[in-house]
């Protein structure tokens, strides 16, 4: 009896690893569980509460219905094109739709330098060096020729507007074409970049020392004299900081415009 | 007496001359424009006449189109090495229209009188629209090596 028990108990335990019912045929052949690939590379909706600045409608004397409906239009075209967030100082992969390559897709990799325009006339100008040629392309965010904006790395520098990278050196405006995207957390804060860029000898393209640019991002020590940064603040406008009737305060706007982006985007 | 007075019109002189040798900055035009009569111009194919040193850089002397401003695609007569060459405009410091390509430097590609590229190849990238005027330039365009 205990014998029987032991064998059925053996023989059960052997047993349960195949398929029912399988003595004479070979066992079944079943497929281990396919494992699960979690790409942290694709782009995870961003957690942080960022709303792009061209929702923010400029102080003008228009019906607020107009950038009521340009917003819709805005939201509709993002629903089908994945805008993600950057900023100045980010390094970006554009595909666009080009009618003279052959059907083919462009695709640019360069810094953003700026964001300008407000609305449906958003742009921003990408900036890479190519062969030891700079060049600069301006795209229109919601234009319909752009088929994917790629965020290869996040990062935010000490400036808005990194125009002067054209006249740094061409170091700090190479953009490797084969980029791999740089993984970043959709929570916690932008990485700031604290580079202070090397110029190249003057004249510049614009005075970058004045403070009417308010430039932090330059390393002014190398390329000028004291002297000189005591001449360029001649042009300082210290009275607009309290200039009243130039403030506009945008945060309440903020708030209620990305709650309503945010609740159409999840419709 | 006459000695400190010789010594200061000296020293005076001397600041002068050294105020004068640190003003003597080259100025360059900093507004970007299209290109016109007497624009200087960077050729960018690896033909010999554009790339050996001339004490002066080629410059534009006619821009062939209705108005005098060449933008990319547009035919130019330079004066090159004390000759002159015509040239196809491949790229320009000026901001064309929104998705096309600014250059840093006004690029310029040398060109006989039918339409055959002077040099073997092109090393910077060129703009895409270039490829609309396929009949023209298509052997211009064979010899780039990259579209931007």
């Amino acid at each position: 009896m205990r014998f029987q028990h032991s064998d059925s108990w053996f023989l059960s335990t052997s047993l349960c690893r195949w398929a029912p019912g399988n003595d004479s045929e070979p066992p079944k052949f079943i497929p281990p569980s396919k494992p699960v690939i979690i790409d942290k590379t694709q782009a995870v909706a961003t957690l942080r509460k960022f709303l792009s600045p061209e929702f923010i409608p400029p102080r003008q004397r228009t019906n607020p219905l107009k950038f009521s409906m340009e917003r819709k239009d805005m939201i509709r075209r993002r629903k089908i094109l994945n805008v993600p967030e950057f900023y100045p100082g980010s390094i970006l992969a554009v595909s666009m739709a080009d009618p003279n390559a052959t059907g083919k897709i462009n695709r640019f990799v360069g810094i953003c330098i700026q964001r300008g325009g407000k609305g449906l006339g958003a742009t921003f100008v990408l900036r890479n060096i190519i062969n030891q040629q700079g060049v600069e392309i301006c795209y229109e965010l919601y234009n319909p020729r752009i088929q994917k904006i790629e965020v290869l790395k996040l990062e935010k520098r000490l400036d808005d507007n990194l125009m002067y990278l054209r006249d740094a050196l061409p170091e700090y405006s190479t953009v490797d074409p084969d980029m791999k995207p740089v993984p970043f957390p959709p929570t916690g804060e932008v990485p700031l970049n604290e580079l202070k860029v090397k110029m190249r000898p003057k004249p510049w393209s614009k005075r970058w020392e004045r403070p009417k640019f308010n430039i932090q991002g330059i390393h002014f020590d190398l390329c000028l004299v004291p002297k000189q940064m005591e001449h360029a603040q001649k042009w300082a406008q210290p009275w607009q900081e309290y200039d009243m009737l130039k403030e506009y305060d945008t945060s309440k706007l903020e708030q209620q415009i990305l709650s309503e982006v945010q609740q159409e985007m999840s419709k | 007496m006459a000695l400190p007075r010789l010594s200061r019109s000296f020293t005076g002189l001397l600041v002068e001359t050294s105020c004068l040798i640190h003003q003597r900055t080259f100025r360059v035009s900093t507004v970007a424009a299209a290109i016109q009569k007497l624009t200087r111009v960077r050729v960018v194919d690896n033909s010999s006449l554009g790339n050996t040193p001339y004490h002066r850089s080629p410059r534009v002397i006619h821009v062939y189109t209705k108005n005098g401003i060449g933008k990319v695609g547009d035919k130019v007569l330079l004066a090159i090495k004390g000759q002159k060459k015509k040239a196809l405009i491949i790229g320009h410091k000026m901001p064309g229209e929104c998705m096309t390509p600014r250059f840093d430097s006004n690029n310029v590609v040398l060109i006989e009188d039918n339409g055959n590229p002077t040099g073997t190849r092109i090393k910077v990238p060129i703009p895409t629209q270039l490829r609309k005027m396929e009949g023209d330039y298509s052997k211009v365009l064979a010899i780039a090596s990259s579209f931007v």
